[in-house]
């Protein structure tokens, strides 16, 4: 006969007092109820007051106003949009303009970040003091400053398009963008991309299963050919049978401006440039704090196994310092996401400048647009956050920490 | 920033207040001291500060002839310069009493933003400017051009009509400021820049080379410039209203800033009425029987302000046109001060 310990009372009633009211019990539960309850009588109050001046003033409010006709074209949309939309159609390129700077900026700006943090780390003298130079500059000037430099200074270097500066007489480098031959998919395209898609899953399943059997058993595997053959070989087979899967619309030049083609306009490079370099800046001091903050033990450990310099970074280093990078970073990326609302000084068309600019004018429904356009921003912000603390999460895991 | 402050502004003010209407707004602008009257950032003729600060224009002028008329001292006035997309806010919160900046009066603006317009300053239509080396004779050669343009104004729509009316292709870049769409355009980033005519002399004035642009003749919308006022307030409306109109009646009657004194001991019944020496009209709109010459005295009649500011006594140099007097051949038209 075994002895069991005797499992202890349950206490659900005192737990969730604990829960809800903390130290203080019941009374501070109620303290809290009080509280909230007095917090959302402001808010309805100022809701319904606002609501009743704005009647008194005769002036329109609620959102009856999105399903309303814009009247107003936009230079860069990644979705079809016409003057003849809505302006919850506005709403949506404008956003969509925004996302696209925005991602593609965090892209850029970490990467740049962390080749100046490297080189800032390295004992090359000359390396060191230009990544120092380079973080000292971008982040001591104000960055609307730095986007209006990027973009008067991009314009006035480059032609206007009769001038423009052209490769291989397909793509065009002008004031007005560049332009490069467009791809339009022809019938060949779906079984390219489903040949494409299964290389892609073939070589992923190929480097798990390496990748178990060197931590499972010691062996090498050398997979590089079947990868190469899966990614490359196939889609080309693919190709030959089917046909070119893309066919391409090269942009000529008629009129004022290229027809045909795809392009970037210089607003947008302008804004990616300015934003992504200005936040490499504050994310290179990040990572070399994270860098620095791992023990050098651990890098003498990596120098005394073999390792070289970037296989010691890259394999024990910088795995540590993420758990530091990775809150700053964040910041860091909201901040970018924040800042791309510069784009109105520019003309880029981001959300702000289409939707709490051209639209509020327009509707003259203040109230509502920058509450929406606040909604919004907080959206992509607690987005952006969420996925941040995954990765973190993942991070944490995998070290066992 | 200051939109969004405006904003808040005006939700806090709506949020808050518990009467956000009271329609005190002369009583207020007495107690104050001051008329708080909102203008552009810098538009030649219309409204624009000198190298000393003092703001001179059209749009200037009917602010000061309201605080003549209120204070008998038109520099009692607390100028406020706004981008076209703060300017609605700016009323709307009161932060500022009178609207003078440029602004086309149409219906939606005039019963959707809790304003109203007063009348009509200067009759203005939207036109294209282009450099001169492009060779474009007329607004139907643009097509793919592309066009900047200051983004929140009746602009960005008549632009798009026009385009999609004469199925041309083009390209829009909406700048916050005016400044910035025509640096832009100085740049080459456009072929075009637009917005009213008016507008397009005054800025033409400050590119490098003014001669290497022209206005092309096309002129594709209907923009009468005028203040606006909020709504809620008779009183108010009344008086920004007639302030102009004194103006109006003023350079029909032949009142003139040098022969006001003179014309004021008249004896001609409509000047007397005017001036106020016979009935009391001035003080029916609260203010003072002698509003008409306080007004005349401080900014001229409506004939002399457009001359000073955008007409042959300016650099700008634009003919009267429609802001003719009725009796003239144009349609600035007043109704009678009795």
């Amino acid at each position: 006969m075994s002895i069991e310990p005797r499992a202890p009372p349950p206490q659900f009633a005192a737990t969730l007092r604990h829960a809800l009211g903390g130290r203080a019990g019941w009374r501070g539960f109620f303290v809290q109820i009080l509280f909230v309850a007095a917090l959302a009588w402001i808010g309805y109050e100022i809701a319904a007051n606002a609501r009743a001046n704005l009647e008194t003033q005769r002036i329109t409010s609620g959102f009856g106003f999105l399903a309303n006709t814009a009247g107003f074209d936009v230079s860069q949309n990644l979705i079809p949009y016409s003057g003849s939309d809505p302006y919850t159609r506005v709403l949506l390129v404008g956003l969509l303009n925004t996302l696209v700077v925005s991602i593609i900026g965090i892209f850029f700006a970490t990467v740049i970040g962390f080749l100046v943090a490297l080189g800032r780390l390295s004992p090359n003298w000359l390396l060191s003091r230009i990544s120092g130079g380079y973080v000292e500059l971008l982040r001591n000037l104000p960055v609307l400053f730095q986007i209006l430099f990027w973009y008067l200074a991009v314009l006035a270097a480059l032609p206007n398009p009769r001038q423009s500066i052209a490769l291989f007489g397909s793509f065009f480098l002008s004031n007005r963008g560049f332009v490069i031959p467009k791809p339009i998919g022809t019938a060949g395209f779906e079984p390219f991309a489903v040949a494409v898609l299964i290389g892609i899953v073939a070589s992923l399943l190929w480097w798990r299963y390496a990748r178990r059997q060197l931590f499972e058993s010691g062996r090498m595997i050398r997979i590089w050919p079947y990868v190469i053959g899966s990614l490359i070989g196939l889609p080309l087979v693919t190709a030959l049978v089917f046909g070119a899967p893309v066919r391409f619309e090269i942009p000529e030049l008629k009129g004022f401006n290229f027809s045909g083609g795809a392009r970037l306009i210089p607003e947008f490079v302008a804004l990616t440039l300015a934003l992504s370099t200005y936040t490499a800046a504050f994310i290179a001091e990040i990572v070399r704090a994270g860098i620095v903050s791992v023990h050098k033990g651990q890098m003498e450990a990596g120098a005394s196994l073999g390792l070289s310099r970037g296989s010691t970074l890259r394999l024990v280093v910088v795995p540590q310092a993420l758990r530091v990078i990775l809150p700053p970073l964040t910041n860091q990326y909201l901040n970018l996401t924040k800042n791309s609302s510069l784009a109105v000084a520019i003309g880029y068309p981001d959300l702000v400048s289409v939707f709490a600019g051209t639209t509020l004018s327009q509707t003259g429904q203040a109230i509502e647009i920058i509450g929406i356009t606040m909604g919004v921003y907080l959206l992509i912000s607690l987005v952006t956050s969420a996925i941040m603390s995954f990765y973190g999460w993942r991070i944490g895991r995998s070290m066992g920490a | 920033m200051k939109r969004v402050s405006l904003a808040f502004t005006l939700a806090l003010a709506a949020g808050l207040s518990t009467q956000a209407a009271t329609a005190q707004t002369l009583k207020t602008v007495k107690d104050r001291g001051t008329l708080s009257c909102g203008v552009s950032q810098g538009l030649p003729g219309f409204s624009s500060p000198d190298d000393k600060g003092n703001w001179t224009g059209l749009d200037v002028d009917i602010c000061r002839a309201v605080a003549a008329a209120i204070f008998n001292d038109p520099t009692k006035i607390k100028f406020v310069p706004l981008s076209a997309k703060d300017r609605f806010t700016a009323l709307q919160s009161g932060e500022i009493d009178v609207l003078s900046r440029n602004t086309t009066w149409t219906l939606s603006r005039d019963t959707s933003l809790g304003a109203n317009f007063t009348g009509v300053t200067y009759y203005d239509g939207q036109g294209f400017l282009v450099k001169k080396s492009l060779k474009v004779n007329s607004a139907l050669e643009l097509n793919s051009a592309s066009v900047c343009v200051q983004t929140g104004t009746t602009t960005e729509q008549n632009l798009a009509d026009y385009f999609k009316g004469n199925n041309m292709k083009y390209e829009v870049i909406a700048f916050g400021a005016a400044d910035e769409a025509v640096k832009a355009y100085e740049s080459g980033r456009c072929d075009v820049f637009t917005t009213d005519v008016s507008g397009l002399y005054a800025e033409r004035l400050k590119l490098a080379n003014p001669a290497d642009h022209a206005v092309l003749p096309e002129v594709i919308s209907k923009e009468p410039l005028g203040p606006m006022v909020r709504h809620g307030d008779d009183q108010w409306f009344d008086i920004v209203k007639w302030v102009l109109f004194a103006m109006v009646d003023a350079e029909e009657l032949g009142v003139t800033q040098k022969n006001v004194d003179d014309m004021a001991k008249s004896d001609k019944p409509e000047l007397k009425r005017a001036f106020g020496t016979d009935g009391n009209l001035g003080e029916q709109l609260g203010l003072t029987k002698d509003w008409m010459s306080r007004i005349v005295k401080a900014v001229g009649n409506y004939g002399e302000s457009f001359d000073r500011n955008v007409g042959s006594g300016s650099k700008l140099g634009i003919a009267r046109g429609l802001n003719q007097l009725w009796t003239k051949g144009g349609i600035q038209y007043a109704p009678p001060i009795r």
